[in-house]
């Protein structure tokens, strides 16, 4: 299953007012390790039920890189309730990466 | 149990398990994050012999591939520490305790860092270590740049092309990068270069707002407003958990010369973490090939 892209404007729907928590992976096509943990993020999210995975092209979408204060990539962040609860920057081996989202 | 440990899935560490399983060795590499090494924040390499181009990503992807085609196991965990107990020769990771006859230490270098407080806690908030990566966030802000070498003017000129204003701080007074480099910088109106400068403090909230700066020839102490800065004062290798096995030189490099070996004789030493005179991805590779060799004929030895 392809991790969802989404836009500035589908942020409010899927991320902030989502029933569960979702898992946002800040990226961009030109950065190295953002390319080296993709395959990563897209299996976790076709493994993991309870939390939702979504991409963010920071390319496509500066304002909400710059609303999230996103100034390094890959950044991960974990929201709850629409609200940013964990951040972690830099490709993180799998295992990081269920520990981000475990709870 | 494993023939072979090797201790970092770089170029050096994947080199040597393609050697090693060519060697018909059973080989683990423990990698404490993601495989691939340095090179996956390189968007192109144009100096690896029979590739005229590659993104770095491509290159480790690649190598990794390779590696585990040729039957490499790959684990993640930071390694600790390295012992011989009761004759067993043991890899131990925070997690767990794994038995070899040979080791490959490939641990590489890593970013030095300031040494601040907050330094850690302000990465990827303010702090960089990579202008190439994360200059682009910075675009019509105000940064500062650390250092005094090529990369430290490289990072300088190219980040002055999309920010604001780019402060350049060195510690001494003369640059130890080249001159030709020096003199493009100094022509950049928007860079402003403060020599005989060392960063004190890093300050503000969840984000670096202020640097504290002082002139180490006036005294003088004053504070920098920005939103950003790149640390470009060389590198550092991580070997400190092998120091009370294995001789290192003064900057904590592993010391072994270009047969990989070290003063231990079944841990060798490969790529940057060892004493060398040119860190570069074919000397790398080199080493990973001349390291799993030296643990081949240590193993049949």
């Amino acid at each position: 299953m392809a991790v969802l892209h989404v836009t500035k404007d589908e942020f409010e729907t899927e991320v902030l007012q989502a029933k569960k928590p979702v898992l946002v992976d800040f990226f961009a096509d030109w950065c190295g390790p953002c390319q080296m943990v993709a395959p990563l993020v897209e299996q976790l999210a076709a493994e993991t039920e309870s939390v939702g995975v979504v991409k963010v092209n920071i390319d496509e979408e500066p304002e909400l890189a710059q609303q999230y204060k996103v100034t390094s990539i890959p950044t991960f962040m974990l929201f709850k309730n629409g609200e940013a609860v964990k951040t972690e920057i830099g490709a993180l081996p799998k295992a990081e990466l269920q520990k981000l989202i475990a709870e | 149990m494993y023939d072979l440990i090797i201790v970092g899935a770089g170029t050096a560490g994947l080199t040597a398990a393609i050697y090693g399983q060519r060697a018909g060795k059973h080989v683990l590499l423990l990698e404490e994050g993601i495989y691939g090494g340095q090179i996956i924040n390189s968007p192109e390499i144009e100096n690896y012999p029979g590739i005229s181009k590659v993104s770095g990503y491509q290159f480790a992807m690649n190598l990794y591939e390779q590696a585990a085609s040729f039957g490499a196991k790959l684990e993640t965990g930071k390694v600790i520490g390295l012992q011989l107990l009761d004759g067993k020769k043991q890899v131990k990771t925070q997690e767990a305790v794994y038995e070899c006859g040979a080791v490959i230490l490939a641990t590489g270098a890593k970013k030095r860092r300031l040494g601040l407080d907050r330094e850690d806690a302000l990465i990827g908030r303010g702090i960089s270590y990579c202008a190439a990566c994360d200059g682009a966030f910075y675009k019509g802000k105000t940064v500062a740049v650390v250092g005094g070498g090529n990369t430290a003017l490289e990072d300088a000129d190219y980040l002055s092309n999309a920010c604001d204003r780019v402060y350049l701080l060195h510690r001494r007074e003369a640059f130890r990068g080249d001159d030709s480099l020096l003199q493009r910088v100094k022509k950049r109106e928007n860079v402003t270069i403060l020599t005989s400068t060392v960063v004190e403090g890093l300050l503000g909230g969840e984000q670096l707002e202020q640097l504290q700066i002082k002139n180490t020839v006036t005294g003088e102490r004053k504070t920098l407003e920005l939103n950003g800065l790149f640390v470009a004062i060389g590198q550092q290798p991580e070997n400190e958990a092998f120091r009370d096995l294995l001789a290192l030189d003064k900057e904590g490099y592993v010391i072994a010369s270009e047969d990989c070996k070290t003063n231990v004789p079944w841990i060798f030493a490969a790529g940057d973490c060892r004493t060398k005179p040119l860190r570069q991805l074919t000397t790398a590779a080199a080493d990973g090939a001349v390291a799993a060799l030296a643990a081949c004929e240590y193993l049949n030895a």
